[in-house]
């Protein structure tokens, strides 16, 4: 069975964190994947990173800046990845906008994920009418889960229309925002919650955008069934470096 | 053969809208608006009025007398160049701010790159009373301190874009991460015919106004509406698709797309995007772009800032794939020339964008009985700098 379905069965909220691949230093990827594992977190999303990621805000626009600058790349990424499963159990999701995997061939960079062990994909810019006509098979012929993002825009037609070809969860966005840029949640936040919990979906449902600890960890998870946490994580690694993984993550429990 | 958008947003294999969910309900709102807005008579009444009244329109087609003695072929001039603002680009930001309007939108954002489209957009929102916040990158704010006082004087807000490159990839980059931040109250005046379906066909039938006129305008002076050649410069491509617009389907009349070569095509310093760039993504659009084999977005170089971009829109990737259009990159030296030889034949300034169209003469030879319209796409005003220091004027 796919890891990420597997986890989603877990009597427990689950905490996914969310870096970019080459940040802070190229060759950090394996490092941080299992400190973070060690650390007690769910899942992972690997961040590959894209010179103009249209949906994020400063902190991982920086990242990846950086990261490309290093000489991250997808080859390379494959290449690090290589021997993960090794010594990792728990579900990598690559996260990356659609050029670069384009440009990879949609259907060998699939087949590298498959090899190296990941478990689903997250492209933001690849809309989900687009990949129910045209990705859909190659996705499932190599065993990835595609998770489709929602906002508090998305009208409830939608949404339906998204659980329906969903298949593990759903990434619900806190808020009409880019990455990092909340400064905590309010009644609207809170309502949006209760509206989708109330639409009692299909997929159970990971909140991210704007958590950043304990508290809008908490808050998130009220409803849903995991957050998931990106800039936050990266201004961490900014200030403290690999070392302070565990440190972070312990503050969240 | 079809060179106009089909029902799912797509030229041929190109176009589309590859935009994250957060988008969905505003591209999917004008998706579903534009074409019924538009077409009502009270629209298309105040549309045209305003291009009347306010930008000048109907623009000049000018027979370019001592410039077609010197090439020996009959060479006319569609003066975009003296609608109000200078270029245009003000033809778009009109039809877009009536329809923002009539999508109950109380807020407007646009990326610029040299500040023309930044001023046209500020311009219809101080005329409309709308509040405006152009995006612009770090490294043009310094480089078009005119236009930028300009846009403040209009009253728009004018934002640094600080990532990336800081040129007008990223100034669109972050008016898109505005929209995603303001999905509600704000319409995004995009400048070209660039970004996800509809904005390539929404600029490109505001802009068609270029070749509607050009039709009849040329029918009272040569007893015929079609040319045998159109040539515009392209940097996302709206003049160019405004110029083609009535003429994509008549194969008769022979199209010409300009780049801008930069310091040669092969420098590694070019925008010349139909030869450089491959196919992929771009603000939203499957196109034709510049980039890395990894799929990352290379920054590109040109003199004139208006064509400075890594991409270009989805009907003229198609018009270059499908032949129905000839490219032709331009250098910086060649277009700097043809400027100041146009100036000094036949007393027009031209906007460098547009002096790359100009140096094609140089480069192809038209017979004598040719008919070419060239769209004079904007004055060259905002570009003194650059000529004096180039001309050292
Ligand atoms: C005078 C002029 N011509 C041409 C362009 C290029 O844009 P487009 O290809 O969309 O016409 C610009 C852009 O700023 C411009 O100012």
């Amino acid at each position: 069975m796919n890891r990420i379905i597997e986890k989603l069965k877990a009597p427990k909220k689950l905490l996914s964190i969310y870096f970019t691949a080459g940040y802070p230093k190229l060759d950090d990827t394996v490092g941080i994947i299992q400190s973070l594992e060690n650390s007690g977190v769910d899942m992972i999303e690997i961040g590959l990173p894209f010179s103009d990621p249209l949906a994020d805000g400063p902190t991982i626009q920086d990242s990846s800046t950086a990261a490309l600058k290093n000489g991250m790349s997808s080859e390379l990424l494959f290449n690090q990845l290589k021997n993960i499963r090794e010594t990792v159990r728990i579900p990598l999701i690559v996260m990356g906008y659609f050029n670069p995997i384009l440009q990879f061939g949609v259907e060998a960079f699939c087949q590298k994920c498959q090899e190296v062990g990941i478990d689903g994909l997250i492209v933001p810019d690849l809309p989900a009418d687009v990949y129910n006509d045209s990705y859909k098979e190659i996705f499932q012929k190599h065993a990835l889960i595609n998770i489709f993002l929602i906002t508090p825009q998305t009208s409830d037609e939608r949404i339906r229309f998204i659980d329906c070809i969903s298949e593990g969860f759903i990434y619900m966005v806190s808020s009409a925002s880019v990455t990092g840029s909340q400064t905590g949640f309010g009644t609207e936040q809170e309502a949006y919650f209760k509206r989708i919990h109330a639409m009692q979906l299909n997929n159970p449902q990971i909140v991210g955008f704007g958590i950043k600890d304990k508290e809008t960890f908490n808050q998130a998870t009220l409803y849903a069934k995991g957050a998931i946490i990106g800039s936050a994580f990266i201004k961490m690694l900014t200030k403290k470096g690999t070392n302070g993984i565990s440190t972070f993550i312990n503050t969240l429990r | 053969m079809s060179y106009n958008v089909n029902d799912k947003g797509y030229y041929g294999e190109f176009g589309g809208a590859y935009i994250p969910e957060m988008l969905y309900p505003n591209i999917e709102e004008l998706r579903q608006n534009y074409l019924k807005i538009t077409a009502e008579p009270t629209f298309q009444e105040e549309f045209h009025a305003l291009l009347k009244d306010y930008v000048g329109r109907p623009t000049p087609l000018y027979f370019a007398k001592r410039l077609s003695a010197k090439f020996n072929t009959k060479i006319y001039l569609k003066r975009e160049d003296l609608n109000h603002t200078g270029a245009h680009k003000v033809n778009n930001t009109i039809g877009q701010i009536l329809l923002a309007q009539r999508l109950g939108k109380t807020r407007i954002i646009a990326e610029t790159g040299a500040g023309q489209h930044g001023v046209a957009t500020a311009t219809v929102c101080a005329l409309m009373g709308i509040e405006c916040v152009v995006y612009m990158g770090e490294v043009d704010i310094a480089r078009q301190a005119p236009n930028v006082a300009r846009m403040k004087m209009l009253g728009a807000k004018v934002v640094p874009a600080k990532s990336g490159s800081k040129t007008l990839k990223d100034a669109t980059n972050e008016a898109m991460r505005d929209w995603i931040n303001n999905p509600v109250n704000t319409h995004y005046i995009v400048g070209s015919v660039v970004g996800p379906h509809p904005y390539p066909d929404m600029v490109a039938r505001f802009q068609a106004v270029v070749s509607e006129e050009i039709k009849w305008q040329l029918l009272e002076k040569e007893g015929r509406s079609n040319p045998d050649y159109v040539m515009a410069c392209v940097g996302g491509g709206s003049n160019a698709a405004g110029a083609f617009y009535h003429y994509l389907e008549d194969e008769n009349v022979k199209l010409i797309a300009v780049e801008a070569a930069g310091k040669g095509v092969h420098s590694g310093e070019s925008a010349a995007t139909s030869i450089l760039g491959r196919e992929g993504i771009i603000h939203g659009s499957k196109t034709l772009l510049m980039q890395t084999n990894d799929g990352q977005i290379t920054e590109p170089y040109s003199i004139s800032a208006g064509l400075d971009y890594p991409g270009v829109g989805p009907m003229h990737a198609h018009l270059y794939k499908t032949g129905r259009a000839e490219f032709i990159a331009i250098t910086d030296d060649d277009a700097m020339t043809s400027g100041l030889e146009l100036s000094q034949l036949e007393g027009i300034i031209p906007a460098i964008e547009t002096s790359h169209a100009l140096a094609v003469f140089n480069y192809k030879t038209f017979k004598p009985e040719d008919i070419v319209v060239i769209n004079l796409s904007g004055r060259g005003d905002k570009d003194l700098d650059t000529y004096i220091k180039y001309f050292k004027l």
